[in-house]
């Protein structure tokens, strides 16, 4: 090989542009590493990396490589032109090449992606309508999924054949109607199988018809900036009637006691819930708009001021299932407020637990009626003048209550 | 071509068009020329997306490490990032202004303002826009809308942080948050003078391109951009004021003691008189407009993306018809779609499978255009120019973020998706990356257009490496917090054990967002250098057919001297067969090239298929060696 055909190669001239620029850098580092071991015993590196000048003049740095290479590209491409040959760099093909090393990278990064952040998700769903939406989302992601790969190995594979070639002329095709017709029924057909399995769902979730046997338990969930209050019904098993005009430091819910059905309820500062049984969540907000969302059990709905919002469910798993089903002791169902809220919106929960049957009565026996001495005097309820014996009527009546509530329960 | 290379076009400047002198402030500032507002739009979208960029990295900041103090913030910042760290409230404000910016400044204004103006008349072949004047107020509307939008990063309150869809009561009631207060009245006002912005702009496309075409330029000649704009101004001045409407309630609703949007509310022990009204009305109202309006955002850069990628790959672009017509599809079915977004707001559940079937059918003009896509790629003959690779970027987020959509327009699935991460990563690839690759498209492409020159290339392709890449590191991931039930706009994951696992690739994903913020110095660089210092362009550097790049390169009032060229065929007439360059400008009768050059098909016409099948035969498909 002559001295000549060496210093006029094209991968001698690629090799040669590199090694400059490796050299170059090589020398800042140097320089860099000289400099910050003179400064080194001096100054604190931690303040350092914290400062925005040290990045500023990092990103020159790279500025200054990249517009390094830029013109060692420049000039090569200039000396090809000189001695009258092609122009140095078929960018055509380097484009070509990149989005196919674009596709195989990026399905593998999908794969990657799908196994392990894929396999960090919410656990199989703990409640009867979250398993049929689990499969409706399994089945609608397999087949985005062929599609998304069906088309992107399209989309790139022919970016990386049909490059540009002086050689060849395009193909004119301007249209052709019965593929088109083809790829807009296709697509139409399988919306339409997912429309239809979607409504399906849909309807099943949200238009209940009740079962008198096995009537649902009420809990009403009440939001406000930035907490979850519960209500439970009581013995009578009916939440009762609220009006937010008698709000007051004592009635924070506003819970009007004249309706006999609000007495009995109940205040709980977790929700418990028995497992295996219908649940009726109504939801209410005092302020502005929250979301009730327990994403365990595939429920959200939005809680809205002045009016009053419903979601049915059965949770078919309890805590303990779920903490030995995902291997992790500390596992917690967990509600959480999912529509923007103010400030506190990221850390607005509240404890969630699924228990077996027995566990909720004992529960649900502990627990205070919402209906205190204040309030009774507030009502002019007729409580009052006996306070002792009023509150071991009171008791009495609640565990009264709890009989019922078991009977309910076991009908 | 030769039409033009006849004329004088000094001469002409002075002669033909009695010309008024033009000082400084007529020629830049309130200038009334499309072609000047089109670069006013875009250099104004370029500084607000850079803004609502460096916002979004704040808060990125904030989101991968939330528990430690960066100095600089503080600096920059002042009382909102107290100690180095960005405070709760000003994170909701910062993630409520980059939504408003990206989606109506950015996306609105900068991409279908920019495109509008600019391509309109240069590709329909008129001197200027129905009404100059009306132009220039839209312009100044818009400047003075994001100018406000700003100017409330500078009260006590700071700007209103309700989210960009605002919705009441949360952004009326000034107690509930403090960007509630003054923010808020800005946001209202800015998005009025937006609007009566985007209202003129609009009514001057339609009736520009309804009634300014140039002989010969039928409907069905127009290119795909046109249609696309076309149909996008029409989106916009039916939805628009629907906004409008919203927001003057709202302005009711917070300064003159109305209850439409309020009702019931008790704030602590705090009981507000206000009574009757109904929070879900304004998200009727709003997503009336915020339907449509995602496809506001995204139909003018589908319609660049046909152009550009027609042109770079040397083809016609595949189903011209199929194409308008799955863009009139989308147009009429944006309408009836709303209902989406509000599956699980508390409107009633019949209405959620009404909406979740119109939705659904919306997928297949989508995927119409997709396949579309995909098939002018077909045996075309690619150059990867910037403008192209772009556009091929928008197809391949056009696919990514759509798909999603089919989880998210399904109400089952809405359910547990609704509000989560998952959302995000949905609209950012598929109204966000997309429209901004379509934008990024349409700059390379037409610079030489705007400015004379041409931008450099290198630097053009080290953008879109960088951005492209970056772009899917950022948003893929977060599909996958959405599946673990991650709500958005959450100020830190500290609260809740099961987000811990999500903080490393909350880092990385912070990453990835600044080195995509960082590749766009090299776009902006690119930008501002090649506007003075750039290669003088060359009349049609593309290569192309579309009646803008017969104009001039030097720009004049009017953009042709003497008459407006005749258009006489479609605009795709590229490598047809039996003519010697691949491409035929529309201005080429058909009396001038051969036979089979007959208007755009070969269908039907059995003089012209045999010419093709000859041509076929005595061409056969060479495979590209490279």
């Amino acid at each position: 090989m002559s001295l000549r055909k060496f210093i006029t190669n094209k991968t001698t001239a690629a090799l040669a542009v590199l090694f400059t620029v490796f050299a170059n850098t090589s020398a800042f580092a140097q320089e860099a590493s000289v400099a910050g071991a003179a400064a080194a015993p001096k100054v604190d590196m931690g303040e350092v990396y914290k400062s925005v000048i040290f990045y500023i003049l990092i990103f020159l740095a790279v500025c200054l490589f990249i517009a390094i290479i830029g013109k060692s590209i420049k000039v090569y491409e200039l000396s090809r032109e000189a001695q009258g040959k092609p122009v140095g760099i078929n960018w055509n093909r380097v484009h070509a090449s990149l989005f196919a090393l674009f596709l195989v990278l990026g399905l593998y990064g999908v794969y990657w992606e799908y196994t392990v952040h894929g396999s960090m998700l919410l656990p199989d769903a703990a409640s009867e309508h979250g398993k049929k939406i689990d499969e409706m989302f399994n089945l609608t992601l397999i087949i985005t999924t062929i599609v998304f790969v069906f088309t992107h190995i399209l989309l790139f594979g022919f970016s990386y054949i049909y490059r540009y070639s002086a050689k060849r002329k395009a193909y004119y095709y301007p249209h052709n109607n019965t593929i088109e017709k083809i790829w807009t029924i296709v697509p139409a057909l399988v919306l339409t199988v997912l429309v239809l399995m979607g409504f399906l769902t849909w309807r099943s979730i949200f238009f209940k018809t009740e079962d008198p046997n096995n009537k649902p338990l009420q809990i009403e969930v009440t939001s406000e900036q930035f907490k979850w209050s519960i209500r439970y019904p009581g013995a009578d098993g009916i939440v009762g009637d609220k009006n937010y005009k008698l709000t007051t430091a004592t009635n924070l819910l506003g819970i009007d006691f004249k309706d006999i059905h609000s007495r009995d309820d109940e205040m709980a500062d977790e929700m418990v819930l028995p497992v295996g049984k219908p649940i009726k969540l109504i939801l209410t907000s005092k302020d502005v708009i929250h979301s009730f969302y327990m994403p365990h059990f595939r429920i959200q709905l939005n809680t809205v001021p002045g009016m009053r919002t419903f979601f049915e469910f059965t949770p078919t798993k309890t805590t303990a299932q779920m903490q030995q089903e995902t291997n992790d002791p500390n596992f917690k169902f967990v509600l959480l407020c999912a529509k923007i809220c103010g400030s506190g919106h990221y850390n607005m929960q509240k404890v969630v637990r699924v228990v077996s049957e027995a566990e909720y009565k004992t529960w649900l026996a502990e627990q205070k009626t919402y209906l205190n001495d204040d309030l009774r005097k507030e009502f002019n309820l007729p409580v009052a003048p006996a306070a002792p014996k009023a509150a071991s009527d009171s008791s009495a009546t609640d565990s009264a209550a709890v009989k019922t509530n078991q009977m309910a329960l076991n009908k | 071509m030769s039409t033009i290379a006849l004329h004088d076009e000094h001469n002409h400047d002075h002669a033909d068009h009695g010309h008024h002198k033009e000082t400084l402030i007529s020629k830049y500032i309130f200038s009334m020329d499309h072609k000047m507002i089109a670069k006013q739009y875009l250099i104004t979208g370029i500084i607000m997306a850079v803004i609502a960029m460096g916002l979004s990295i704040l808060f990125r900041i904030q989101l991968a490490w939330p528990d430690k103090s960066f100095p600089f913030l503080e600096t920059f910042l002042g009382k909102w990032a107290e100690g180095g760290r960005i405070k709760s409230d000003f994170y909701l404000a910062l993630v409520t202004i980059h939504g408003t910016i990206m989606v109506f400044f950015v996306l609105t204004a900068g991409l279908s303002g920019t495109f509008s103006n600019l391509l309109i008349p240069l590709q329909l072949g008129a001197r200027d826009m129905a009404s100059p004047f009306l132009n220039m107020l839209s312009y100044w509307l818009f400047f003075m809308a994001c100018v406000i939008m700003m100017s409330s990063f500078f009260v006590q309150t700071g700007p209103a942080s309700g989210g960009w869809t605002v919705y009441p009561p949360l952004s009326i009631i000034a107690k509930a948050m403090p960007g509630s207060g003054m923010g808020m009245t800005l946001w209202l006002v800015s998005m009025v003078l937006f609007v009566a912005s985007s209202l003129m702009g609009g009514i001057n496309y339609v009736s520009t391109i309804l009634n300014m075409r140039t002989k010969g330029m039928d409907l069905w000649k127009m290119p795909l951009t046109i249609w696309a704009l076309f149909l996008t101004a029409i989106l916009g001045i039916l939805s628009f004021p629907v906004l409008v409407a919203g927001v003057v309630l709202m302005v009711f609703d917070r300064s003159f003691g109305t209850s439409f949007y309020l009702s019931d509310i008790v704030m602590g022990t705090d009981i507000l008189p206000n009574e009757g009204g109904s929070p879900i009305l304004w998200q009727h109202l709003f997503w009336f407009l915020g339907h449509p309006e995602v496809y506001i955002v995204i139909m003018p850069a589908l319609g660049i993306s046909s152009e550009v990628i027609s042109v770079n790959s040397r083809k016609p672009i595949f189903g011209y018809h199929a194409m308008v017509y799955s863009l009139i599809g989308i147009t009429v079915l944006s309408f009836i779609v709303w209902g989406h977004h509000m599956f699980v707001t508390g409107m009633n559940p019949l209405l959620g499978g009404v909406f979740m079937i119109t939705t659904l059918i919306i997928a297949v003009p989508s995927a119409v255009k997709t396949f579309n896509y995909l098939a002018t790629l077909w045996r075309g003959n690619i150059r990867f120019t910037p403008a192209m690779l772009f556009a091929i970027g928008l197809v391949s987020f056009f696919i990514s973020g759509g798909l999603t959509g089919i989880f998210l327009g399904n109400a089952s699935l809405d359910i547990n998706l609704h509000d989560t991460y998952f959302v995000v990563a949905h609209f950012h690839l598929v109204m966000g990356s997309a429209a901004i690759f379509g934008m990024l498209a349409g700059v390379y492409h037409w610079f030489p257009r705007m400015f004379g020159r041409m931008l450099n290339p290198k630097l053009g392709y080290l953008h879109f490496w960088l951005t492209f890449i970056a772009a899917y590191l950022v948003f893929f991931p977060l599909h996958f917090l959405g599946l673990d039930g991650v709500p958005r706009r959450y100020y830190a994951f500290t609260e809740f054990e099961f987000m811990k696992k999500w903080l490393t690739v909350n880092v990385f994903v912070t990453w990835a967002a600044i080195i995509a913020a960082l590749a766009q110095v090299a776009f902006l660089f690119n930008f501002f250098y090649s506007i003075f210092k750039g290669k003088v362009a060359p009349q049609n550097p593309w290569e192309a057919n579309t009646l803008e790049w017969t104009a001039p390169v030097e720009h004049i009032h009017g953009n042709w001297p003497g008459e407006i060229p005749t258009v006489y065929r479609w605009p795709y007439d590229y490598s047809k067969p039996g003519h010697d360059a691949d491409f035929i400008p529309q201005t080429v009768p058909f009396s001038q090239t051969m036979s089979s050059n007959l208007p755009h098909d070969f269908e039907g016409n059995a003089e012209a298929e045999k010419i093709q099948q000859d041509w076929e035969l005595a061409n056969p498909v060479e495979e590209n060696k490279g």
